[in-house]
Formats: C-alpha cells, sequence, structure tokens
C-alpha cells in the first residue's frame, strides 16, 4: 500500500483506512451494505478536495464519517493532529469548532422557524464566543458576507430562494469560522445560474477566510472547477486520486475515462463526439463483484480483474490509481 | 417545408391565485416538424414545463386559465373534448416525465403498465399486448425482457425504470414524444445511456421530440433546433448549430458560462448571472423580464420587444444592436476576474 506523498507539516486531515458497513435484513438473512470500504485520503490545509461519484458510491457516507456524523465501522480520521474518531460526544463539540458542514438540500437543513440572523448566530451560542453583542455583529458581518442586505436577517428560511437557503446554510457553517467544510452536493438541487453564484462564493469565502474544502458532488465538471484535487469513487472505493486537471484531461481509470465521457457538452458539432457508454448498472454495495468492483462494467477488463483486487498504487506521475490496467 | 406535426401559436397559461394572477407561459410560437427533435431550455419557473403540459390538456386546475392555439396535424389540442384528447393522448403524442418511480403505479408489473396502454387504444389480445410488451422492453435495452416484464417497478434501478416509461410512451408508436427532463434524475452514466436510448429510437421510429431540460449540455447532444426561455417568453430560438456557436441572447449568454468549461480549462470564478429568476407573478411585465439581471439593459428594454429574425431561422428578443453581439457577449461570457 502506498501512502500519498505529501508533506505531513501542512496536512489538516487525514483519513486512515475508513469502513463503514450498515447492517440490514433481507430476505437471505442478515447482510452487509459495504458503503465505505477501506478509504484513505488526506487534505491539505487551504486546498479543495473534491470527491466525485455516482449515487451510492458512498461518497456522502463518507463526507460524513470525515466529521463524525456517522461513525465509521473502523479506521480513523485525523484532523488538526487529533483522532477524532476516538472522542466521546463532549469532546467532539468543541473539536467541531474546526470543521463544519454543508448539506445537499437547503430546504432541509435549516430550521424552518428560526430567522436568518438567529440561524447565524445559534452556533456561536452554543459555544459561547462572546458576547452577545459581538455574537449579533458577527452574524451580520457573515449574512453581508454570503450577500444579504441586512434586511433579510430578520427572515425566515421559507421567504428565501433556494439559492439564498444555500448561501445561510454556508454562514451559519462559517459561524464558528471553522478551518475545514465539508459540502456535501452544495449547489446540485440549484438552477444553474444560481449554481455557478455559490460556486463563485465558496471560491471567494476560501480566499477571504484560508478555508479548506472537501467538495463532494456527482457532477465531474462542477468538481474539476472547485477542486485543486480530485478523488473518484466507485462502490465505497476510492479508485483514482490526483490533481483536478490531470484527473480531468487525462484519467488513468477506465471509470473516470466513462464519467468524463459521459458529461453531456455544449458543442455546436456534437455527432463528431465519441462517447464511452457504459453498460449496466452500478452494482449492488451488498454483493459487490469479486476482483476490481467496476469489473463487469468496464471496457478493459480482463480476467485478472475478475478475480484480483486492484489497490490504490501511487504511479511515477504522482496519481493513485485502483486498476491493474491503468490507462 | 413540410407541415407542421405541432404548431403552437401565442400560447399563454396564467394561473389566478390568492396574491394575483401568474403568468406561467407568455405568448410562446413555435413549430414541431416531422422527425424534428426540439430542445427547449429553461430555469425552474420559465415555464417550460407547463407549456407543453398546457398544450397536452395535462393541467386540471380550475384556476388556470390558457390561450391561444396548439394545432397538432391540423386540429386544435386546446379545444378539443376529453374523449378526443384522450385518444390522442398516448396513441400520438405520448409524455415522459422526470421521476420514472411516480410515473409508474408500484403494484402493477411492467408488462401490465405497457399492456394496458396498448389495449386502452388499440383491440388487441391481452396476450398480443403483452408479447408487444416484451418486444418493447428489448428494444429499449432491457436484459431478459420474457422475464423482467413480470417485474414491478421497485425491482428495477432509477435508469431501468426510466426504460420501462420509455418503452410505455412508445407503445403506440406516437408521432410525438414529450420528454419532460427525462434524465435529471439519473445518474450521469445512466443519462449518457438513456440520451443515446432515445436517439436511436428516434431514428428508427421516425418520432418527433421535445426534450424539456435544464441542461444545455443535453440539449446539444440531442436537439436539431433549441429554444430558450426565460419568464415564460421565448428569449432566443433556433437550429442548434447556430445557438450553441453563436448565441445572441444575453441570457442565453449568461446560460453557457454558468456552467464550468468542460474543455479541461480551469477559471477562478464563473461569470454567473446576477440575481434570481423572475417571478411568475411580477405584474410588471411590459419589459424583457431579462432586464433586471443584464448588464447591458438600456431604457430600450422597455416595452416588451418583439422576437425579431436576425438570421434566417435564428430568432431572439433582445433590443441590443446587432453589430455589436459578438463583442458584447465575448465581454459577457468572458470569466470574471478575481475581485481585489
Amino acid at each position: 500500500m502506498s501512502e500519498p506523498v505529501v508533506d505531513e507539516g501542512g496536512l489538516l486531515l487525514k483519513a486512515r483506512q475508513i469502513v463503514k458497513h450498515f447492517p440490514i435484513r433481507t430476505s437471505q438473512g442478515k447482510q452487509l451494505v459495504q458503503a465505505v470500504d477501506g478509504v484513505s485520503l488526506s487534505v491539505r490545509a487551504g486546498e479543495t478536495l473534491g470527491l466525485v461519484g455516482e449515487s451510492g458510491c458512498g461518497k456522502s457516507t463518507l463526507g460524513r464519517c470525515l466529521v463524525r456524523l456517522l461513525d465509521p465501522t473502523s479506521g480513523e480520521v485525523i484532523f488538526d493532529g487529533v483522532d477524532i474518531t476516538t472522542k466521546s460526544r463532549r469532546e467532539l463539540r468543541t473539536l467541531r469548532l474546526g470543521f463544519q458542514m454543508i448539506f445537499q438540500d437547503p430546504y432541509a437543513s435549516l430550521n424552518p422557524r428560526r430567522r436568518a440572523l438567529a440561524t447565524v448566530e445559534e452556533p456561536m451560542l452554543t459555544h459561547s464566543l462572546g458576547t452577545n453583542a459581538e455574537i449579533r455583529a458577527r452574524a451580520l458581518m457573515l449574512l453581508e458576507q454570503v450577500g444579504f442586505d441586512p434586511s433579510y436577517a430578520d427572515r425566515y428560511p421559507h421567504e428565501f430562494s433556494g439559492g439564498q437557503r444555500q448561501r445561510l446554510g454556508i454562514a451559519r457553517a462559517l459561524a464558528v469560522a471553522p478551518k475545514l467544510l465539508i459540502a456535501d452536493e452544495p449547489v446540485s438541487a440549484l438552477d444553474v445560474s444560481i449554481q455557478a453564484q455559490v460556486l463563485n462564493l465558496l471560491s471567494d469565502l476560501q480566499r477571504d477566510n484560508d478555508l479548506t474544502y472537501v467538495f463532494i458532488a456527482h457532477d465531474l465538471a462542477v468538481v474539476h472547477h472547485i477542486a485543486d484535487r480530485i478523488g473518484v469513487m466507485y462502490l465505497g472505493e476510492l479508485v483514482e486520486v490526483g490533481s483536478s486537471t490531470d484527473v480531468y484531461t487525462a484519467p488513468r481509470h477506465p471509470y473516470t475515462e466513462a464519467l468524463i465521457s459521459a458529461i453531456p457538452v455544449i458543442d455546436a458539432e456534437a455527432e463528431v463526439r465519441e462517447r464511452i457508454v457504459l453498460t449496466g448498472d452500478l452494482p449492488s454495495p451488498i454483493d459487490k463483484p469479486a476482483g476490481c468492483a467496476f469489473n463487469p462494467r468496464c471496457h478493459y477488463a480482463q480476467d485478472v480483474c475478475r478475480t484480483d483486487k486492484p489497490t490504490l498504487q501511487l504511479l511515477n506521475d504522482g496519481r493513485e490509481v485502483a486498476c491493474h490496467f491503468p490507462l | 417545408m413540410s407541415e407542421p406535426l405541432l404548431d403552437v401559436r401565442d400560447l399563454r397559461v396564467s394561473f389566478r391565485t390568492r396574491t394575483g394572477v401568474v403568468t406561467a407561459v407568455d405568448g410562446i410560437s413555435f413549430t414541431v416538424g416531422p422527425g424534428d427533435v426540439v430542445g427547449l431550455v429553461g430555469e425552474s419557473g420559465s415555464g417550460k414545463s407547463v407549456s407543453m403540459l398546457s398544450v397536452l390538456g395535462l393541467i386540471d386546475n380550475p384556476n388556470c386559465v390558457i390561450e391561444g392555439q396548439a394545432l397538432f396535424k391540423g386540429r386544435d389540442l386546446l379545444t378539443m373534448s376529453d374523449d378526443e384528447l384522450r385518444a390522442v393522448r398516448g396513441q400520438e403524442i405520448a409524455m415522459i416525465f422526470q421521476d420514472p418511480m411516480t410515473a409508474l403505479t408500484p403494484v402493477y408489473t411492467a408488462g401490465w403498465h405497457i399492456s394496458e396502454q396498448i389495449r386502452a387504444h388499440e383491440k388487441v389480445s391481452k396476450k398480443a399486448a403483452l408479447a408487444r410488451a416484451v418486444q418493447l422492453l428489448d428494444a429499449v435495452g432491457i436484459p431478459n425482457a420474457a422475464d423482467r416484464v413480470n417485474s414491478y417497478p421497485h425491482e428495477f434501478s432509477g435508469g431501468m425504470r426510466q426504460r420501462v416509461v420509455i418503452a410505455m410512451a412508445l407503445s403506440c408508436n406516437p408521432s410525438l414524444l414529450i420528454a419532460d427532463e427525462p434524465t435529471t434524475a439519473l445518474d450521469v452514466t445512466i443519462q449518457a445511456q438513456i440520451l443515446e436510448l432515445l436517439k436511436s429510437l428516434q431514428s428508427e421510429f421516425g418520432s418527433s421530440i421535445v426534450l424539456i431540460t435544464h441542461d444545455m449540455g443535453v440539449v446539444s447532444q440531442m436537439s436539431d433546433r433549441v429554444m430558450v426561455m426565460y419568464g415564460g417568453r421565448l428569449a432566443e430560438a433556433g437550429p442548434r448549430r447556430e445557438v450553441m456557436r453563436n448565441p445572441l441572447h444575453p441570457y442565453t449568454w449568461g446560460l453557457m458560462a454558468s456552467i464550468p468549461p468542460t474543455d479541461g480549462t480551469r477559471v477562478a470564478r464563473l461569470a454567473a448571472i446576477p440575481g434570481a429568476p423572475i417571478s411568475p407573478g411580477d405584474p410588471d411585465r411590459d419589459h424583457c423580464l431579462f432586464s433586471a439581471r443584464c448588464r447591458f439593459v438600456s431604457d430600450a428594454c422597455r416595452p416588451q420587444p418583439e422576437l425579431v429574425e436576425h438570421i434566417p431561422g435564428h430568432f431572439d428578443s433582445c433590443v441590443l444592436p446587432f453589430a455589436d453581439r459578438v463583442e458584447l457577449r465575448r465581454q459577457a461570457m468572458t470569466p470574471l476576474e478575481v475581485a481585489p
């Protein structure tokens, strides 16, 4: 197993062999949904790591394990030098000042009975981060920072549009001045023009507040835009990790290649474009294929892919790929 | 040009609500020729779905007022009786919806859905209808169609379910297929499969397709003609190549520039459209509805501009001087520099 070559000093988050299995009862008796199956990753301070994959690939479960909204079955998460997987709920509360989360559905993640200002003040009050006046001033500043006029402070969530609610969620996440933001599909519920606004806002906030992001999304074009490095997930495992430009322009795992090829491109000459269309559906994470999990849908699969499971290997160009025959 | 299959003239759809009249569709006209694939693009609330639902008589809200004409093979769909309409719907015009789970009844099998539809329009035996269901499921790429015809909706994955819905829509060989966000609920690799399928079925069966979507990329992959809607009106319409290569309306520029580049280049910031889409309930409508978000707004944007055919077949409703458009487009679509 190769460990990524990075400067340990600059690491903010390090996850080692994260496994999350959910026991379920089916007609065949008790089984395990192998949502995340041994993922190791590291995030440097100030960078954006994008996690991309299709529904059911475990990217959200992984994101939740990284902040311990879910307890991983095994593995460890080290944030800023502290192993958060062994901490108690009480200790986590303080630790969570360092990392916050933004959720996909801005309709479900806000308290409908709380006004915008109170929504942003709440985390600071919980952690007693100043006097009431200081907290109010900071909340107003944050609302302004995410683009709200002060007159919006007294509005309730239902008075906001989807994009505005997402900005409110971002302001709340920033309230405790975290170092790391985990954003789980923050723009996928938004219209394209609003999506671009929120992506720009996230870029600006990162620059102004020295933030580190883990950006989880299914849209590779969006992830490529926002992330410095991309990790591609398939059936609970990382299959490729590398710099955003490298992964997008020269994928080395067949799944990444297919994922990029499937993006509908705005193109006047669309008919000339050859694309790789994957056959079949994502296999079930209850009953994963033997060997490489991607082999039943892979164009390049050979016999060894059906028997031997490839591990994430560091290639000489700095890319990590879990494939017997990297492209 | 041959006789259009569908000829929509000055369609207006509004809803009376407690807070006033909401105008969802505000006078759109377009035609769909035999074998055409027309892409209808817009954001939520642009009226793209409502326009097609109203044409099919699928809005049963008593407060809805539909005006205009929708001639299908020369007959006005909007004045047809329910019985006449029922004979057209499903047989000559079929619809595919976004969410394949809610489009299917969970307590019936895939085969039942398809044969039911066939038997509603044609006098055939149950056995013959089921046999055709198997053929259709095979045609839309469902493996083991003979077995899967007895499966229930929950036994299919999302992509497979959408294939069942497509098989249902194609069961009576419709001449017009309306697909409302058919791939939005699907993963991108499955979306690619379904788009390929629609394309190959279109060339095989020769149906016309109206594809409703918010995704410029999907339209670019699929359609012959593109119509961009904003606030219930057409902002721009024309042949796909024309619109993709030479978009004329600032809203189209904004839509295209809002999508992160897919060619591998990375920009610091996207040239996003400021503000939020116009509310269809806004009573002040005698102006370009996009002007509130447009960086080129001027006094000329009021009253409401007409749709003008600047280039043969390529219409747009912007008052900017045509000669300046290329330069203005360059400005509008260049990603903004990082603010200091």
